[in-house]
């Protein structure tokens, strides 16, 4: 193998059982890359699907019921099986014991036993698709989803056990992170991806169970009326949304906080300057953990709850601004003046900067109540939290992706294409989205399947966006696919990156280092290691 | 090389300098830029929304005095209205300009959520209780309606009109609706409350299944029930079915039939069932 070394995690030890009961992190991270392309392509065909229909007022495609179970597909399998696990579980797995220095995750079984529960969460979802997939939005509001037909027990039950998965990862990795830094390795000198694994991982182990209480009542209610959100038996269906968004709103942390990690990370590298201040940005992500918490209400400003409350929740969702902010303003205050190269990684970590600044602002434009009761329910709550979720975390994780991509796999794809692909993303993800803020103000609502003729240019033009974006896909899983066969060896350290997944082979060997790293620089002193090299 | 520098690089004397600076100016300026923007709209939105964001929210919770009371139903998948003198109407929600309305809103099925984007508001309507909002129209005119709580297949046939008219136009349209079907023929009024009252949602004539049966044809038809049995469509059937749709259910078909027992008027019952008699399969009409 020209250039590539010859003893590697990929190819020691062999065999496919090898690969399906190994404990190796770096295996288990990529079994996990696998399954969430292979969901983030699932959903990524539905939601062309449900672009084609919205093309015209009157139903392109589909009748209403089917188009009902798109969108819920769209939504569950993108964000329980997609965008929940797509950091953490695949690209956190594959580096955080690098970062560390360690040789492995702390519970390595474990963290073969998340993989295989997910897969058994997963195996639920798919079954639920060929027999009568749920048509509730991936919401689940009660009573709706008490009511309907449809298969919402296997769907929920699906959603249930990856939540096992999910929780399994956090605490393997809180460990992880608690006892196995590599000597000289202290709580601040952790790379930043570290402290975004770390505060999601608290997250995933503090909210993810009230979700999974809450789906069980759910199914009880649908399999025994135990009437605790059927009105008719004096059960309250608001307190559904209630259990429900105190864990939905933390898990929209859960999904961003490891995107803003790798942000941290690659900002740093390729502006080849130390990152500007390390530890607000790693206190801001434990701040936006706390907050996360106590922000649930601003989901049902009109559900009818009390207007105390509402100004409660209204005023911490705005708190949640500060730490997002003293974020993006030390990344920005990275690359000042530093000397910035544009590679692919560097080129979506920029695009979100710019994507996550829009969905962050528009946020506050929702958690404003007065403006929240107008936008409630429409097209600009999907823009909103598409640039949050897709701007931001998806963003981030292609920055991820590329940065890690030659460590992974021990091999360069093309920049060029890298850069074609990426172009055809941001065009279309804001050609998509971005005139849905404006169908939303104008009063769309979200979830129709047909719409006034009114809203018909808007729609048209998001729809093809829908493709050019689809298209940049494509494109990404061309040139990604290529450089696996074809691809230039990478070399240790192709970015000129600090961190410890650096000092060793790509891809490297099953126990990561050869000999236990030492410590002789801080993560992101660029400075010092120049100055040393003269 | 001449370049002079700026305020941030000394002069470059190579020729590397100028690509490096005019990189280092490019995205210095894009950051600037789009730092400005960032900080600009923190600014706005917080002046802009921030007091009168609160002050707006309550303004929702204080209903005038005086307001006219109109009762809001949401049900799967239409709206009805029920105004203070016996009045009703579907999906078509008629008042007066300048005048403050309240609307006392429940539902009878699953959540909803009553939005009207030209007068920007919205509330939850819900199974359990009542929930309230109000609103006084500045302009006359018809703006649209939506229901924006997701609630099943027809979710998006959920729509109507609120329609402002002057103080004088809705005293009259009081009138005439409880005047309405006098001095036309029996089926021509069913044909109309077909249409107004949200049969049509579920309902073709024209033979094509839809959520419901079709009404072409149907009268006088066996129709094969849930959980076996058949039963002979004639003037009680009909009747049962429009008031307790729940009581037999037609084979292949799902319980989402509301009942309108209360919102349809023994008279008009009888229109709609005149209508549907009249709904002969091809040629003899
Ligand atoms: C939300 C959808 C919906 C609306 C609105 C609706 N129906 Fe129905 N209707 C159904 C469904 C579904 C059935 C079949 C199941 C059943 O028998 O209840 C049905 C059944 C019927 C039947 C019995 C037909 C048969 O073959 O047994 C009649 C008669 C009827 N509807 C009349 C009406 C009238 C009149 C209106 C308007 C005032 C109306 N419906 C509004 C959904 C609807
Ligand atoms: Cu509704």
């Amino acid at each position: 193998m020209d250039g590539i070394p010859a003893y590697n995690y990929l190819n020691t030890p062999k065999g496919w059982k090898s690969w399906l009961l190994t404990r190796d992190h770096k295996r288990i991270g990529l079994m996990y890359l696998f399954a969430i392309m292979f969901f983030f392509l699932i959903g990524g065909i539905f939601a062309l699907l449900i672009r084609i229909q919205l093309l015209t007022p009157n139903q392109a495609l589909v009748k209403p019921e089917t188009y009902n179970q798109l969108f819920t597909l769209h939504g569950a399998v993108m964000i329980f099986l997609f965008i929940i696990p797509s950091i953490p579980a695949s690209l956190g797995n594959f580096v955080l014991p690098q970062l560390l220095g360690a040789k492995d995750v702390a519970f390595p079984r474990l963290n073969l036993a998340s993989w295989y529960i997910y897969v058994v969460g997963a195996l639920f979802l798919i079954y639920s698709m060929f027999s009568g997939a749920a048509d509730t939005g991936w919401t689940f509001y009660t009573p709706y989803s008490t009511q309907t037909t449809t298969s919402v027990i296997a769907t929920t039950l699906g959603v249930f056990i990856l939540g096992f998965s999910s929780i399994f990862t956090g605490l393997n990795f809180i460990v992880t992170i608690h006892k196995l830094r590599a000597p000289g390795m202290t709580w601040f000198s952790m790379p930043l991806f570290c402290w975004g694994l770390y505060a999601t991982a608290i997250i995933q182990v503090l909210a993810t169970p009230v979700l999974g209480i809450t789906l069980v009542l759910l199914i009880l209610e649908r399999l025994f009326s135990i009437g605790i959100f059927d009105p008719a038996m004096g059960g309250d269906p608001v307190l559904y949304q209630h259990f429900f968004w105190f864990y939905s709103h933390p898990a929209v942390y859960i999904m961003i906080l490891p995107g803003m990690g790798i942000i941290s990370e690659t900002i740093s590298v390729f502006s080849h300057k130390k990152i500007f201040g390390y530890k607000a940005i790693a206190f801001s992500s434990l701040g936006i953990a706390f907050v996360s918490f106590m922000v649930w209400g601003h989901h049902m400003f009109t559900s009818g709850q009390s207007e105390i409350a509402a100004m409660i929740f209204s005023f911490l969702t705005f708190l949640v601004g500060i730490p997002s902010g003293i974020k993006v303003f030390n990344w920005l205050a990275t690359m000042y003046k530093g000397s910035i190269s544009l590679a692919a990684p560097m080129i979506y970590t920029i695009m979100f900067l710019i994507l996550f600044s829009i969905g962050g602002l528009t946020g506050i434009v929702l958690g404003a109540l007065s403006v929240n009761v107008h936008m409630h329910g429409t097209y600009f709550v999907v823009a909103h939290f598409h640039y949050v979720m897709m701007g931001g975390t998806v963003m981030a994780f292609l920055a991820g992706l590329h940065y890690w991509w030659p460590k992974i796999w021990g091999r360069l794809y093309s920049e060029f294409w890298a850069r074609v692909g990426a172009l055809l993303i941001f065009i279309g993800f804001n050609m998509t989205f971005f005139s849905q803020f404006i169908l939303g103000a104008k009063g769309m609502p979200r979830r129709y399947s047909t719409y006034l003729d009114q809203y018909q240019p808007l729609h048209g033009f998001s729809s093809v966006g829908s493709f050019v974006l689809g298209a940049g896909f494509v494109v990404m899983a061309v040139y990604l696919i290529y450089s696996l066969f074809r691809g230039r060896p990478a070399g240790n350290n192709p970015w000129g990156g600090l961190t410890l997944e650096w000092t060793t082979t790509s891809p490297p060997p099953p126990e990561n280092f050869i000999e236990t790293p030492k410590i002789t620089h801080g993560p992101y002193d660029y400075d010092k290691v120049i100055a040393d090299n003269g | 090389m001449k370049d002079n520098g700026n305020l941030f690089l000394p002069p470059g004397h190579s020729t590397i300098a100028p690509g490096t600076d005019a990189l280092f100016d490019f995205i210095y300026y894009t950051s600037i830029v789009f730092f400005a923007i960032v900080v600009f709209v923190i600014v706005y939105s917080v002046w802009r929304f921030r007091p009168w964001g609160f002050k707006g929210y309550l303004r929702l919770f204080i209903i005038p005095k005086d307001a006219l009371e109109i009762k809001v139903t949401g049900q799967r998948w239409f709206w009805s209205f029920d105004y203070p003198d016996g009045a009703t109407s579907v999906n078509d929600l008629v008042v007066p300009v300048g005048k403050p309305v309240k609307l006392l809103m429940s539902s009878k099925d699953v959540i909803h959520s009553f939005f009207v984007p030209s007068f920007r508001i919205k509330m939850d309507v819900l199974p359990n209780r009542y929930t309230m909002t109000w609103f006084e129209a500045t302009d006359t005119g018809a703006y649209d309606l939506f229901c924006t709580e997701y609630c099943g297949a027809k979710h998006s046939s959920m729509i109507g009109k609120v329609r402002v008219v002057g103080e004088r136009e809705y005293a009259q349209w009081l009138e005439s609706s409880s005047k309405a079907g006098e001095g036309m023929p029996v089926e021509d009024y069913g044909a109309k409350l077909y249409a107004q009252k949200a049969c049509i949602t579920c309902h073709s004539v024209d033979g094509k299944a839809s959520t419901g049966p079709t009404f072409l044809g149907l009268f006088g038809e066996q129709v094969k029930l849930e959980g076996g049995g058949t039963a002979t469509v004639d003037e009680n059937y009909l009747r049962e079915s429009i008031l307790s749709p729940q009581a037999r259910i037609a084979l292949g078909y799902q319980p989402v039939m509301p009942t309108f027992q209360g919102v349809l008027k023994d008279k008009q019952i009888d229109a709609l069932i005149a209508y549907i008699k009249s709904l002969k399969e091809s040629g003899s009409k």
